[in-house]
């Protein structure tokens, strides 16, 4: 979570705002913020850290482990309209790259601010050209965009 | 959102909305009529639910749809203080 709380201004600027879960209690959250994280992170963690005891929450995302009884790395990106756009489960021993959630974030972004008239092509980066799907661009992406550019 | 006694009980997330579906209708033999729930898909509504939280220094509470509006990231992880 120090991950996230260290790119939290980054997320800020695209006027993300985060939201962490685990099925610890809110008062482990701040014993754990109080204690660790504050170490890596200048002031803390500065996002709501959500508390699921009962992993009902995780359930309805398809994260919650049962017979663990934990949640798995579930990271989720919800548009404005409250609509799930991307998502991302990993298991407990590798962590996540927040880059690439901020990227996506960005290209979710650009779509939606062309109406749903641009798409970003694989491997996209802010700046990238965009593709614009229609009649003229079938067959042809070829001429827009190659995988090794 | 104001600061309310924390008390002792043991509280937890919960999933709103859309709630129970209507009774199960007569189970048939002895199979299990499997309760319905909602599962995030892209593309779909993100469930909505109610949630304690840590914030800054408080205590508070977090209900989802009331960010909708913004972009948000929800991420889960298993659990304080593991390593990854």
């Amino acid at each position: 979570m120090s991950a996230v709380a260290d790119k939290y201004s980054e997320l800020q600027d695209l006027g993300v705002e985060v939201f962490s879960v685990s099925v610890d209690s809110h008062f482990v959250h701040k014993m754990w913020n109080d204690h660790e994280l504050v170490k890596m992170v200048d002031g803390g963690i500065p996002f709501h850290m959500l508390s699921d005891q009962a992993g009902n929450i995780g359930r309805a995302y398809g994260v919650y482990d049962e017979e663990q009884g934990i949640e798995l790395r579930g990271r989720f990106i919800i548009d404005p309209d409250g609509v799930v756009q991307a998502m991302e489960v990993l298991t407990p021993p590798v962590g996540r790259r927040i880059a690439e959630s901020i990227r996506q974030v960005q290209a979710y972004q650009v779509v939606r601010a062309s109406g749903g008239a641009e798409a970003t092509p694989a491997g996209w980066m802010p700046g990238d050209p965009v593709l614009k799907p229609g009649p003229d661009l079938v067959g042809n992406v070829w001429k827009e965009w190659k995988p090794n550019e | 959102m104001a600061d309310k006694p924390q008390g002792c009980a043991r509280v937890t997330g919960a999933v709103l909305g859309d709630p129970s579906p209507e009774e199960p209708v007569a189970k048939t033999n002895d199979e299990t009529v499997k309760e319905e729930t909602m599962t995030a898909r892209v593309g779909q509504k993100a469930p909505d639910f109610n949630a304690p939280a840590y914030y800054k220094g408080s205590f508070t509470n977090v209900q989802l749809s009331d960010h909708f509006g913004k972009w948000l990231l929800l991420c889960f992880y298993p659990g304080d203080f593991t390593f990854v």
